[in-house]
């Protein structure tokens, strides 16, 4: 296999790391903002992904960079030609994890609940912003001979990228609510879970419905015998669900994401972007990619790398594997002042 | 709307922003690690207090700098597209590395510490800080190697026009990021130790002014408590002490090794960017002297209304070869050759826009350059000044109860953090109008070099980059205001803000049963959001 084939592998594979794992935390977030009202079960629910959140995100920043530095034409083209979603997208990243760490530690009920929003409107234009993103690099973009947008700043808006939105945010909905049902305990776990049962079939409709076009564009075989496999994913994801066997509903949904999102990559395989304008324009794998050099050298730093981060990021979901329950969590920590209270003398 | 100058801006401004939480983030990282080590060493629980409270605030800060970084990362591709295609084979690896082998370990193991307490061994629990607490500086590490690429490119080939990696080691072993390198991060410890320093001093007089610490005749320090407030007993005065004088005493070597590695920069910076350094000394002419304060037209296209008012003799020279009569190129010899080898007009290039065929100024903006360099030493010496009176003043074993000492001290907090912002603004203006500059130098590659001019996204409008700045800049005011708060909160209430426990120590009497009460069984997490 030539370099330029492995990195796209190895790009695919970082984004889709990153679906499965910071899914669930977008979810969450979202959730937040319709789930429920109580704070301890809000407290519950961000305390789920309390302690993973942060280095799942690294998977996105990764991906980015892996991007820059494997197929630089392609990172300055995309991330140029989407200008102001990924500015929106920034800013619901800089919210989303500002709000996770702050949120507690106010001490008013006004506090927490700007926080709370903050954190499941952050997460909403994140999941929306980034599902926009990749659905738009699979459909294509008007670039030009240069790899530059043409048409204005709302070139890239269009139905794909509606779709695109609406499959992350859907799919991490499902995601985080079959997270939450195999690590939480109580309520939280009972809504987790009927939430999947009811609301699945249609929360996942916009993802399969992205990966079907790109099949009826683009399939091949392979790709189509991957789409099989997400739906038998899909479905016992569903069934099991249903019947209460969180572990295997999440297998499920992470199985659904992995094989469904690697048809999609497989299909459009070689070209990661294409031009709506001409396909002459369209970046592939090899003219957006870096030197053989340079690859070669990121091949040497990522067989070293990433096993090591899927053995110490797996070893913290092992750390952290226990259900978590209202009974669990301390009280709240209200901070005051180190001053004598104003009444007493000491 | 001109994209440049706004993209400029952006970058500027995002880019200070994001440097006020990181050099905190590596410089109180390892004193917070080396609190936690002295606590499992010796079981004190002073020492727990410490890594409890100045970890608290390390989190509250270290929010902030993951969330602002982001933005450094995606703005390559978004404003600055021809910028990463040009530089993207050598430019992007530094950047990929530094998510594979120190974002990963960063956020993973700090999460693991976040959570781990009382949940992981002892042992274990303080590992995971430290491997943290290394991840963000081998961070610091790579995205220094890709700037330094940036100010003195090696290690690459010119292949049709772009620069092709060739060497890996030569860029990772850059002299300019070796130098920056630690250089940055002596910088950031310094501000790391002027925070404990401040914040220390005010909570000693604190103690002090609530009657709780007294002096005795001698000036000594008589400790005593206030059990009335959550956390001020006898052993919170040894937590304040001990930070002051640890905060201090790194402080101090932190400015030595400061000097030391400024100097050694300095001395590259002469030979690898001759024009950013006689910019400095906003000096036209030739000479020997260092220029401790100048006037007139700094920024004028010409500098002979510059005139010198103190100058030190030779020091100029000492600084950049270490003898006191080497002539240093000034302004005016330099401005002529680097005409000639980079030409006196931009090309003749779709690229540069309105700006194609324009006449090259290749002055950096000299009230930058010339004052940058100056309030970088200045504030890093005041910073070191007020270290050293802080050790001698808390010999006696607290603060005088003077309110004005204590608002200097939290004050002085500022300083190292003002040296950093205004070193990072003299060089990477002092750069300009290339983003990445030429090297002149025996291993340098012809034609490896680019102007900024050239390297915003053609296809993005000036009012797309004044959206995202605006929006930025209202999220990133909006966010510091709740960071300072959250802080000052934090501080206000003692190491009892960051240990619950501390303020009720003989728990509690309240009734077992209350099924809203959470249990007291062990498996209560010592922490959660």
């Amino acid at each position: 296999m030539d370099l330029p084939t492995l990195w796209f592998i190895a790009i695919a594979a970082l984004w889709i790391g990153y679906l499965l794992l910071e899914g669930f935390d977008l979810g969450v977030g979202m959730l937040l903002l319709f789930s429920t009202r109580k704070d301890r079960e809000r407290r519950l629910m961000l305390n789920a992904i309390g302690p993973v959140w942060d280095g799942n995100e690294v998977w996105l920043i990764t991906a980015g960079a892996a991007t820059f530095a494997a197929f630089p034409f392609w990172y300055a083209s995309l991330f140029s030609a989407l200008y102001i979603p990924l500015t929106i997208v920034l800013v619901s990243l800089i919210f989303r994890a500002v709000a996770i760490e702050y949120r507690g530690k106010g001490s008013t009920d006004k506090w927490r609940m700007w926080w709370d929003r903050a954190l499941g409107l952050g997460s909403l234009g994140s999941a929306f912003g980034i599902g926009a993103a990749l659905a738009l690099t699979t459909t294509g973009l008007p670039i030009d001979a240069n790899g530059d947008r043409v048409g204005g700043a709302f070139a890239w808006f269009t139905p794909y990228a509606v779709l695109g939105g609406l499959a992350v945010v859907g799919f991490a909905l499902v995601h985080a609510s079959v997270f939450l049902g195999l690590k939480t305990d109580g309520d939280v776990r009972v809504r987790a879970r009927n939430f999947v049962v009811r609301w699945s079939p249609v929360a996942l409709l916009p993802i399969v419905a992205w990966v079907l076009i790109i099949q009826f564009q683009n399939g091949t075989l392979i790709t189509w015998l991957l789409v099989v496999v997400a739906v038998i994913a899909v479905v016992f994801g569903w069934i099991s669900a249903r019947a209460g066997r969180e572990g295997w509903a999440f297998v499920g949904i992470a199985a659904f994401l992995v094989a469904g999102a690697s048809s999609i990559f497989a299909a459009v395989y070689p070209v990661v972007l294409p031009s709506t304008i001409d396909p002459a324009f369209n970046l592939t794998i090899s003219n957006a990619a870096s030197g053989e050099y340079t690859l070669g050298v990121m091949s040497v730093v990522t067989a070293f790398g990433l096993p090591l981060v899927f053995i110490y990021q797996g070893w913290t979901y092992w750390v952290f594997r226990n259900r978590l329950s209202e009974h669990h969590l301390p009280e709240a920590h209200i901070v005051k002042p180190a001053v004598a209270p104003a009444s007493s003398a000491s | 709307m001109d994209p440049l100058e706004i993209a400029r801006w952006q970058f500027g401004i995002t880019t200070v922003y994001h440097f006020i939480m990181v050099p905190l983030t590596l410089g109180l990282g390892p004193i917070v690690a080396l609190m936690q080590t002295q606590w499992v060493r010796t079981g004190d629980e002073k020492w727990l207090r410490m890594t409890k409270f100045w970890g608290k605030l390390y989190l509250i800060n270290f929010i902030m700098g993951v969330a602002t970084g982001l933005v450094q990362e995606f703005q390559f591709g978004m404003a600055w597209s021809e910028y990463s295609r040009y530089v993207g084979d050598v430019f992007g690896a530094p950047l990929a590395m530094e998510g594979l082998l120190a974002f990963f370990f960063e956020s993973v193991f700090l999460g693991l510490w976040i959570f781990g307490w009382s949940r992981l061994p002892k042992k274990l629990h303080l590992a995971t800080l430290w491997i943290a607490v290394a991840g963000s500086i081998v961070s610091a590490f790579f995205i220094i190697v890709a700037n330094s690429w940036m100010q003195h490119p090696v290690g690459v080939e010119l292949i049709d026009g772009r620069p092709v990696m060739t060497d890996i080691w030569a860029v990772l072993t850059n002299n300019t990021a070796l130098s920056a390198f630690s250089h940055t991060v002596t910088g950031a410890i310094a501000v790391g130790a002027g925070f404990v320093v401040g914040i220390s001093w005010y909570q000693l007089w604190q103690r002090r002014r609530d009657g709780i610490d007294t002096v005795d005749a001698t000036g000594r320090v008589v400790v005593g408590e206030n059990l009335s407030i959550p956390g001020r007993d006898r052993k919170d005065h040894s937590v304040w002490i001990k930070s002051i004088r640890i905060g201090a005493v790194i402080a101090i070597l932190g400015f030595g090794a400061l000097s030391i590695t400024g100097d050694l920069q300095a001395k590259l910076m002469f030979e690898q960017q001759p024009l950013k350094m006689a910019a400095a000394e906003a000096a036209c002419h030739d000479g020997t002297s260092f220029s401790v304060l100048s006037i007139g037209p700094l920024g004028g296209q010409d500098c002979e209304d510059v005139v010198g008012i103190i100058e030190i003799p030779g020091l100029l020279s000492f600084l950049a070869h270490g003898d006191f009569d080497t002539e240093i190129q000034g302004v005016n010899t330099l401005i002529p050759q680097y005409q000639e080898l980079y030409g006196t007009n931009l090309p003749d290039d779709p690229l540069y826009g309105e700006r194609a065929g324009q006449e090259i100024d290749y002055l950096p903006l000299m009230e930058v350059t010339y004052w940058g360099f100056r309030l970088m030493i200045g504030f890093g010496m005041l910073a070191a000044g007020f270290a050293a009176l802080t050790l001698w003043i808390v010999r006696k074993g607290t603060v005088p109860q003077s309110k004005f000492l204590m608002g200097t001290a939290l004050l002085s907090i500022a300083a190292p953090f003002g040296a950093n912002i205004a070193g990072w603004v003299f060089t990477e203006m002092g750069r300009q109008p290339f983003v990445v500059v030429p090297n002149p130098t025996p291993g340098g590659i012809d034609g490896v070099y680019m102007f900024t001019a050239a390297a915003v996204s053609p296809g993005v409008s000036g009012e797309e980059i004044i959206f995202s700045l605006a929006a930025l800049a209202l999220v990133y005011a909006f966010l510091m205001v709740f960071e300072i708060k959250l802080l000052v909160k934090y501080v206000r209430g003692g190491v009892a803000s960051a240990m619950p426990e501390l303020g009720h120590p003989e728990d509690d009497g309240s009734d077992p049963d209350d099924p809203n009460k959470p249990d007291k069984r062990d498996d209560v997490l010592a922490f959660a959001y």
